[in-house]
């Protein structure tokens, strides 16, 4: 279990840091994300690993640590605010960019298209 | 226990829902009443203070948990010197945002004192664990903040700001995980005792979470190669914002004081003093590449940005050291730095109302209205913040400067910042002689008179370095004691003996 577990967690976030490094938004956005459920496993395994036993004492043999969980739950609802506002600023950059690079436009050398303040109607 | 340690989290989280639901209340309304909030705030940071001066630890335990097991609130002297600090800055530029700034998105004031709560949470949380959320409160606050005002020039920046932010939180969520996974507590009093006793292979564990935990706190505080998201996003962010963010970089920097003081302090046995042989050098990087940064600034905004890596890099590389009359020195120059820069960042917006389509670019324009007012104060302010006699960076940078033993530290340390000072003067005098001085033939259209409220606001914040000098002594003093009650930690493991069970009842 261990294994496939930290195989897990290291698939998400060598592909979580792959798309971060990526130059469109979009691919960004999934980066943070997967990075974050692979974040959010970890925490979860740093109570270690346990089948079988619950988070009280007494109603199992074992009982495995609350105390991660309680953290991952943070972490997830943070996490999940933290997505929505990045995803409405990536449409934002967008909207107003006419691009969804990362830094506004492709290239500074590349020809602009033409900025017409009164005209786009946003 | 000690109930006023709340107020200064309270406060502000009632204030801020107070506006959250008063959207479409008339905006004189809610300027009064988000006024009237960061004035109970200082109020409050004031008591804190006051209890603070004794040299005792208090606690607040919510739910009453025994300590380790609850989340606690801890005020000490460093505690209670940066939550005034912030209240302070913060009450200046709440006034000079009423002044107009905050008309546009309704939800200023209540991204504003969100800010500070999370702030405050920062200052006085006593869990790292609390302190990963405290950092996501004030971020958050701090995205809209950014973005307020909106425009195409903010999204970017905000854009890399969003997304360094929360890749810095999953590093900071992976060592928080490494390092409970030894210790199995995140409170910092108790971790303080635990990290001596890690041996063994679980040594590594702790020793990676530890120097990870160091990459967030300087990606806040904005360090070397974590530096370059500042400048770009400060220049672009409304004026009282930019201003506010000042004390951002400084969350960063009371962080390293306070785990790698506590937690990894001289007691931590092999883990002792962690990193700071990393920090000295990258500090003093991060201050010569401030330097550059402000002589290469086309407008004034962004030479303040630069400003604000110098003092980054000039704060950290006496903590790096770790003397007490290092640390002392750090602190003092850290009340001047944050308050002057904030009000740099004032009178930059000041300057670029004034000066029609010209803005702030550091280029010859016509002459500008109110022009002997405003360039007194970026006198003020530049004198200030590049240290120079008779205001309060001077004194500072010289505490600074006296505080190491001799040695090739002291070598590095004196030559880096008497050199980046004088840089720092030549970029100021650049900016300022080109934007003052040098006027040519031309016609302004009238840009309004200057309201009352943004210019009290912006001298009161540059006059600061002035009033500091004046209570050079006190200041110091606290700030001494500060650096030694900082340098024993013994005392704020005694928390954990505190005893809750029976207590108020």
């Amino acid at each position: 279990m261990e294994l496939v577990f930290a195989l897990v967690i290291g698939a998400l976030t060598a592909s979580g840091v792959y798309l971060l490094l990526r130059a469109r938004t979009f691919p960004v956005i999934v980066g943070l994300t997967l990075i974050s459920y692979g974040v959010n496993l970890f925490l979860f395994s740093s109570g270690r690993l346990a089948t079988g036993a619950q988070p009280i004492i007494g109603t199992t043999d074992t009982y495995t640590d609350p105390l991660p969980q309680a953290l991952v739950l943070t972490a997830i609802v943070i996490g999940f605010a933290m997505t929505a506002f990045v995803v409405v600023l990536s449409l934002r950059s967008l909207a107003d960019h006419e691009d969804d690079h990362v830094d506004g436009h492709q290239d500074a050398k590349a020809p602009q298209p033409e900025q017409n303040e009164e005209g786009t109607g946003k | 226990m000690n109930q006023w340690l709340t107020a200064p989290i309270l406060i502000p989280l009632l204030g801020g829902i107070l506006q959250v639901f008063m959207g479409y209340a008339p905006i004189s309304l809610r300027r009064t009443l988000a006024i009237a909030t960061t004035v109970l705030l200082l109020v409050s940071t004031v008591v804190l203070v006051v209890l603070a001066s004794d040299d005792s630890y208090r606690l607040y335990a919510f739910g009453n948990w025994q300590p380790p097991f609850g989340i606690v609130l801890v005020l000490d002297r460093l505690a209670a010197l940066m939550l005034i600090l912030t209240a302070i800055l913060a009450l200046l530029c709440h006034l000079f945002a009423i002044g107009g700034a905050d008309e546009g998105n309704r939800q200023f004031h209540g991204l504003f004192l969100f800010q500070l709560m999370g702030l405050n949470i920062a200052f006085l949380t006593g869990d790292l664990f609390n302190l990963f959320v405290a950092f996501e409160v004030l971020l958050i606050a701090s995205y809209g903040l950014l973005m307020h005002g909106g425009g195409r020039a903010r999204t970017v920046p905000g854009l890399h700001y969003v997304v360094l932010n929360l890749a810095g939180s999953a590093v900071f969520l992976i060592s928080v995980g490494m390092i409970y996974s030894v210790t199995g507590t995140l409170n910092m009093a108790d971790l303080a005792i635990k990290i001596p006793k890690v041996s063994g292979e679980n040594l590594e564990i702790v020793r990676a979470g530890g120097m990870m935990l160091l990459v967030v706190f300087a990606l806040k505080a904005a360090l070397l190669p974590l530096c370059f998201w500042l400048p770009k996003a400060y220049a672009k962010a409304t004026a009282p914002v930019a201003a506010l963010f000042a004390v951002m970089t400084k969350v960063g920097i009371y962080a390293i004081l306070r785990v790698y003081l506590l937690v990894f302090g001289d007691d931590a046995g092999a883990l002792a003093n962690l990193g700071m042989d990393w920090l000295f050098p990258l500090a003093l990087l991060t201050l010569a590449m401030g330097v550059i940064g402000a002589l290469g600034a086309d407008n004034l905004k962004t030479l303040v940005a630069w400003q604000v890596i110098i003092s980054v890099g000039t704060l950290l590389a006496p903590i790096a050291l770790g003397s007490v009359a290092g640390i002392s020195a750090a602190l003092f120059y850290l009340l001047n730095t944050t308050w002057t820069v904030g009000g740099l960042f004032l009178v930059a917006e000041l300057v670029a109302r004034q000066r029609g389509s010209a803005r702030d670019r550091i280029v010859t324009a016509p002459r500008m209205r109110n022009r002997t007012f405003l360039s007194v104060l970026f006198l003020l302010g530049a004198v200030a913040a590049a240290g120079l006699p008779p205001l309060s960076g001077f004194f500072a940078k010289l505490l600074i400067l006296q505080s190491p033993m001799s040695g090739p530290e002291m070598a590095w340390l004196w030559s880096v910042i008497l050199i980046g000072s004088f840089f720092t003067v030549i970029a100021y005098s650049r900016a300022g002689s080109i934007v003052f001085w040098r006027t040519v033939d031309g016609h302004i259209e009238e840009p309004g008179p200057l309201g009352g409220n943004v210019s009290v606001a912006a001298g009161a914040l540059v006059a600061l370095s002035i009033v500091v000098v004046a209570l050079a002594g006190p200041i110091s003093d606290y700030t001494d004691a500060t650096a030694i009650q900082l340098q024993n930690p013994s005392g704020y493991i005694e928390i954990l003996k505190t005893p809750m069970v029976g207590e108020d009842n």
